[in-house]
């Protein structure tokens, strides 16, 4: 499949670049077509997506507000990044989460699959009933976990409180304790696992029942047979949603914003959140340029990490 | 040797079942639990959140706080329209949404068409771009897209939110590819025969086949769309102008002390999300089987 379309796209560049005169050939013809319905995709790729991109390398060597101030600046923002704490801290929380929620939410979501994959009654009911929560996102939902999480009268301490008072313990103050914020949105975040275990749930599926029946033939546990059959099957799966996870949670912005603003103290500043103040709040659009940069290589090294790690761990059927 | 063998099997099954039946049945036991543990947690806040926006005032900030209200009290429903043009916003949200989506749907679905069925040099090159869009991190455009919409003096109009959309998102046009190639390439060739250019052939045959695949990217994109915060935040002026993301926030600094109007609101957001999903539960699967699985 793959070398017949590349002797096409040859063919392609072959007859592209022979402009004699002579009437189109069905095959430049077809070219034409496709660059015109591409174009859509092409135009927007420039526009919002390249060209940003390297204007955001060139406004981070300014110090603009974008109305009436415009200096050059050279790489003081960049040099800056690395030296600021409050950049610091943003990331190491933004870090946190996401070394957090990345794991457990995929071995939750593996979790919830693979039980509401055991010929269970009423599995469709199940399913919207743990994907439902991934469904609905924002700011209503930040408002909601802002109310299960009030440490007097929420939900959250109206359980744990009597469980804990034998052991003469408080519950945690949640979004308003500088060691609990983070904590506090990383739990949230859990909530959200029904959107990737519905993605392995159709993995699951997808597994040929003729592999299960061939090692209970030989005898292979249930236990064995999810680690060396199910996993191994399902890794490429995995390994696609870990990848867009990470991305994902790096961008963490909108429970931040809503449910603590970043506080108390800055436990819960986030990359994003912070990139949205420097920019949009005090108006240092350079700066933010500068952070967003940073950002962005930090996740790509972390993309690149996981792609490396792929050959490893990552079973692909040969075909 | 073959009946050694026989036997071997057989202790082996009657092993099993002696054993098994007892551990088969706790173990589906444990799975029951475990499972109806397991919603009834991802299912509380749902409850909680509904139980919250009915309770009368004397009774939502009791301690310990109680389960069941003691009456409904319906009216909590209206105090988000009375404070503020909560009606607007839902007009607003769902005219950002529907544009988005609907420019999404065309404009990706062009380009899969394309990408899927033409050939045409550095076609491969550019799918490989694509693939590699979706996953950068999108927050590094924020500053020079925000200049960019300065520039053409669309702050304070819904240009910036929707138009971007009309220029094929990666994922989206990964989604319409995927769909396209499962389609038949002999329809390709009967069409092309009967003398139809690639317009025609996307235009009579493909995209009447694609309709579950464009479903999926519009629910996609209306869900996005509705859910988005940053954007509307950082585009939209006006509180006229808000979507409702934007006025849940608002109605919040507004609301401290009436949990139940707040909770109210909370719900009227996500309900049309809640009743696409339900509507549209086997698109939206698919989508995600389509998108996620084959990864």
């Amino acid at each position: 499949m793959a070398s017949i379309s590349e002797t096409q796209t040859q063919k392609g560049l072959a007859s592209w670049f022979r402009r004699d005169g002579k009437p189109m050939k069905p095959s430049t013809r077809e070219a034409w077509y496709g660059y015109l319905l591409a174009s859509p995709w092409i135009i927007g790729f420039i526009v919002f997506t390249v060209g940003p991109m390297l204007a955001s390398l060139i406004i981070g060597m300014y110090r603009t507000d974008f109305l009436t101030e415009t200096t050059f600046v050279g790489f003081k923002w960049y040099q800056n990044v690395l030296r600021d704490s409050l950049v610091r801290k943003a990331l190491i929380n933004t870090a946190i989460f996401s070394f957090t929620v990345v794991p457990i939410n995929t071995a939750l979501a593996l979790l919830i699959a693979v039980m509401l994959n055991q010929g269970i009654r009423l599995q469709s009911f199940w399913r919207t009933v743990y994907y439902l929560p991934s469904v609905v996102s924002g700011v209503a939902v930040s408002l909601l976990w802002k109310w299960l999480y009030q440490p007097d009268i929420g939900l959250l301490n109206s359980v744990l409180g009597p469980m804990l008072r034998p052991f003469d313990i408080d519950p945690p103050r949640w979004i308003f304790s500088t060691e609990w914020a983070l904590p506090s949105l990383i739990i949230m975040a859990f909530w959200g696992a029904g959107g990737a275990m519905l993605i392995y749930l159709a993995g699951l599926r997808g597994i040929p029942t003729s592999l299960y029946e061939a090692a209970e033939i030989d005898g292979a546990s249930s236990f064995r047979r999810f680690f060396a059959v199910t996993l191994p099957l399902l890794t490429p799966t995995i390994f696609f949603n870990v990848v867009l996870n990470i991305i994902g949670s790096w961008q963490v912005f909108t429970q931040a914003m809503v449910m603590t603003r970043g506080g108390p103290n800055n436990a819960t500043l986030t990359m994003v959140l912070h990139i949205y103040n420097t920019g949009f709040q005090n108006f240092y659009f350079g700066y933010a340029s500068a952070q967003a940069w940073f950002l962005f290589v930090i996740v790509l090294i972390f993309v690149i990490l996981a792609l490396r790690s792929a050959s490893s761990w990552v079973h692909y059927e040969r075909v | 040797m073959a009946t050694t063998v026989q036997t071997g099997t057989a202790v082996h099954q009657a092993e099993r079942y002696g054993n098994s039946r007892v551990s088969e049945a706790l173990y589906r036991l444990l799975l029951y639990g475990a499972v109806i543990l397991g919603g009834i947690v991802f299912a509380i806040p749902f409850y909680w959140m509904m139980r919250t926006s009915v309770m009368p005032t004397t009774q939502v900030y009791l301690f310990p706080p109680e389960w069941w209200p003691e009456r409904f009290e319906w009216h909590h429903f209206k105090t988000p329209f009375a404070v503020f043009p909560f009606a607007k916003f839902f007009l607003n949200s769902t005219f950002i949404a529907a544009g988005s989506a609907i420019g999404a749907a065309l404009s990706s679905s062009v380009v899969g068409f394309s990408f899927a069925r033409l050939r045409f040099p550095l076609r491969d090159i550019m799918f490989v771009v694509v693939l590699a869009t979706m996953i950068l991190p999108e927050h590094v455009r924020l500053v020079p897209t925000y200049l960019l919409f300065v520039e053409l003096d669309w702050i304070g109009t819904y240009r910036p939110l929707i138009i971007p959309n009309w220029f094929a998102p990666a994922f989206y046009v990964f989604l319409m590819r995927q769909f396209f190639m499962t389609i038949p390439r002999e329809l390709d060739d009967s069409a092309m025969i009967d003398g139809c250019n690639p317009i025609g052939l996307f235009w009579r045959i493909h995209l009447p086949l694609s309709l579950p695949a464009l479903g999926v990217v519009l629910i996609f994109m209306v869900t996005a769309q509705w859910n988005d915060f940053l954007y509307p935040l950082i585009y939209i002026q006006g509180v006229p102008n808000y979507t409702v993301a934007l006025g849940l926030r608002l109605f919040e600094g507004h609301m401290t002390n009436n949990m139940q109007a707040l909770m109210a609101a909370s719900i009227l957001g996500v309900l049309p999300t809640i009743i696409l999903f339900f509507f549209a539960q086997r698109h939206f699967v698919q989508g995600i089987v389509v998108s996620g699985v084959k990864g």
